[in-house]
């Protein structure tokens, strides 16, 4: 089978301090890969990367294509989307135009359906459509973060710490709605340092620690090894029924 | 000072600030869009007026080839970041909007301007010649620079101005022109007395004023400019081009640009670097609007060319002073009211 994204021996460097060093990396079709790690491991950069907010060095194909020399509105057009950890919404722009400007580069008739469906999703932001991005909670900005990603119709989501800073009950709705996407079609890309509620969802797993991946595999085996729960994860077991 | 004086000062102080306000909304929108501040915007008023009125006195203007030899760099600019992967469609699109756009209207220029065209064919000849100046310059000179700082930008804009000021002279000469007016006749109201220009720089203002609030409400490219400008990434995100909203911003401030000097040449005599000096009081307006809001920025072009209006009456020597100074208060307030802005990060 072959991948959907495959990233192979990537660097990334941020000025002169290489964050992110020969990272090799696979999502499936269909798939929940996740990339778990403390603060400062290189997860976010390694994903803004991938969406060519940063250059690249190493080879990158998305779909069978490489992406080496397409810009981020390119990779969008692609099937590529990044829901970023600071979300980057429109904040002075209603929720709906926030949607709308999401599925830019898709053809109008479609865009409609594809409104109607993360409003299906997301029940919260269809009741506040015509407010402001700026004024929304930040559960709501996260939905309408991830809702504006979905608008672009894509084949591969990348999720930016979809978790950080939200109540747990809003987290749990996320997490459920990731799941979700993976039913219709959608594979995702989650990086999280909840690794625990990650872990939990995801088919795949990467373990990344001072700009490397020092562990992969099923997501179940990884959150079930208990030295990496102790040494990489920060959190103690509880024992594997509590996975 | 009697009513009389005092209302025709307040006329001819409106008629000014609508066009200001014309020009600072340009300037607003340039910047939130692409960080340029946009010096050369004078020049698309001269640019726009000269043609104009070179047309309408049966002249060739010479903007009209510097339209086709800027598309020509355009079209190398293209050619230059497409070498890796050639795309047949991408490479005609830009010959067909770079070289065979510009080559016709330099053929309808060469055809009209030896007939003493009317009045609505010059408008629209100077309108597209000016349109495609602005839209090859961002490929040219801003575009490549899009990911640099303000202050790189704002230095090519003033190498911009400066050569475009400079071509001016060779296209136009060191003499002035007026133009013939847009609407003639006039009526009198009471004490005051509207002529055909004052109304027409009153209607389009006001037309354009709502055409731009309904584009940027209504459609799908209006919201996308202002995505770009209220978050850069997040409209990348989205799939939106930095370099398409560039291209629209450009536009829209040349056409507005132009669409202003053909408002001011019937009423006053443009010289080459006329627009310099016009454009500063439209970026007076965009200051005291702190270079983000569009309401304030409209309100303060009307109350620079009341001022104006009124220091050419009373202290005529010194009625560009008197404007200028009204930016140093609203700096002190401004600098006072909120701490320094922090560039933003892309």
């Amino acid at each position: 089978m072959s991948a959907l994204l495959s990233v192979t021996d990537a660097h990334v460097a941020y000025g002169k301090v290489e964050a992110v060093r020969a990272v090799s990396l696979e999502v499936g079709q269909n798939q929940i890969v996740t990339i778990v790690g403390a603060n400062g491991a290189g997860k976010t950069t390694l994903l803004s990367a991938i969406m060519g907010i940063f250059p690249l060095k190493g080879r990158v194909a998305f779909a069978g294509q490489d992406l080496a020399r397409l810009e981020i509105e390119d990779r969008v057009a692609m099937g590529l989307g990044l829901v970023p950890e600071h979300r980057e919404l429109f904040v002075t722009m209603n929720v709906e135009d926030n949607l709308e400007l999401g599925a830019f580069r898709i053809e109008r008739s479609r865009a409609k359906a594809s409104m109607e469906r993360v409003y299906t999703l997301f029940p919260r932001l269809k009741e506040r459509r015509k407010q402001l991005a700026g004024t929304l909670s930040g559960g709501e900005q996260q939905m309408l973060a991830m809702g504006r990603a979905l608008m672009g119709e894509p084949k591969l989501l990348m999720l930016d710490e979809p978790s950080l800073g939200l109540a747990p009950i809003i987290v749990a709705d996320i997490f459920r709605i990731v799941t979700e996407l993976r039913t219709a079609g959608v594979s995702v890309l989650l990086v999280e340092q909840n690794a625990q509620a990650a872990l939990k969802i995801a088919d795949q797993a990467y373990v990344m620690e001072l700009g490397e991946f020092v562990l992969s595999g099923k997501a179940s085996d990884i959150a079930a090894n208990e030295r990496v729960a102790a040494s990489y994860l920060g959190f103690q077991h509880e024992g594997a029924s509590g996975l | 000072m009697n009513t009389t004086i005092m209302l025709f000062l307040l006329q001819d102080g409106i008629t000014n600030g609508a066009i200001y306000a014309l020009l600072g909304l340009a300037l607003v929108l340039v910047f939130a869009v692409t960080r340029v501040i946009l010096i050369p915007q004078g020049e698309f008023v001269t640019y726009g007026a000269l043609t104009y009125a070179s047309l309408a006195a049966g002249q060739m203007p010479g903007t009209t080839k510097l339209a086709l030899a800027l598309g020509m760099g355009a079209f190398a600019f293209d050619l230059f970041a497409a070498r890796k992967a050639l795309h047949g469609r991408l490479i005609l699109r830009s010959v067909l909007t770079n070289i065979v756009l510009p080559a016709i209207v330099l053929a309808l220029t060469v055809y009209f301007a030896a007939q003493k065209p009317p009045v609505a064919v010059c408008i629209a000849l100077s309108l597209v010649i000016v349109a495609m100046i602005g839209l090859f310059l961002y490929r040219i000179a801003f575009q490549p620079l899009a990911h640099t700082s303000v202050l790189v930008l704002l230095i090519a804009s003033v190498g911009v101005h400066l050569a475009l000021q400079g071509l001016g002279l060779l296209f136009f000469g060191a003499e002035g022109q007026r133009g013939p007016a847009v609407l003639s006749g006039s009526f009198t109201a009471g004490a005051l007395r509207f002529t055909g220009q004052s109304i027409t720089v009153y209607g389009i203002t006001i037309a354009f004023i709502v055409g731009l609030w309904l584009f940027f409400g209504l459609t799908l490219y209006g919201k996308a400019l202002r995505a770009t400008a209220v978050n850069r990434l997040g409209a990348r995100l989205a799939g939106i081009r930095t370099t398409l909203s560039g291209q629209i911003a450009f536009l829209l401030a040349s056409v507005i640009g132009a669409l202003s000097g053909i408002m001011i040449v019937p009423i006053t005599t443009l010289y080459y670097d006329s627009g310099f000096l016009i454009g500063l009081k439209g970026f007076v307006a965009a200051i005291i609007g702190g270079l983000v809001s569009y309401p304030l920025t409209a309100v303060a072009a009307v109350v620079v060319g009341i001022v104006e209006a009124f220091s050419s009456f009373y202290a005529s020597n010194y009625k560009e002073v008197i404007v200028f100074m009204l930016l140093i208060p609203v700096l002190l307030l401004r600098s006072l009211a909120a701490p320094a802005v922090e560039e933003e990060k892309d």
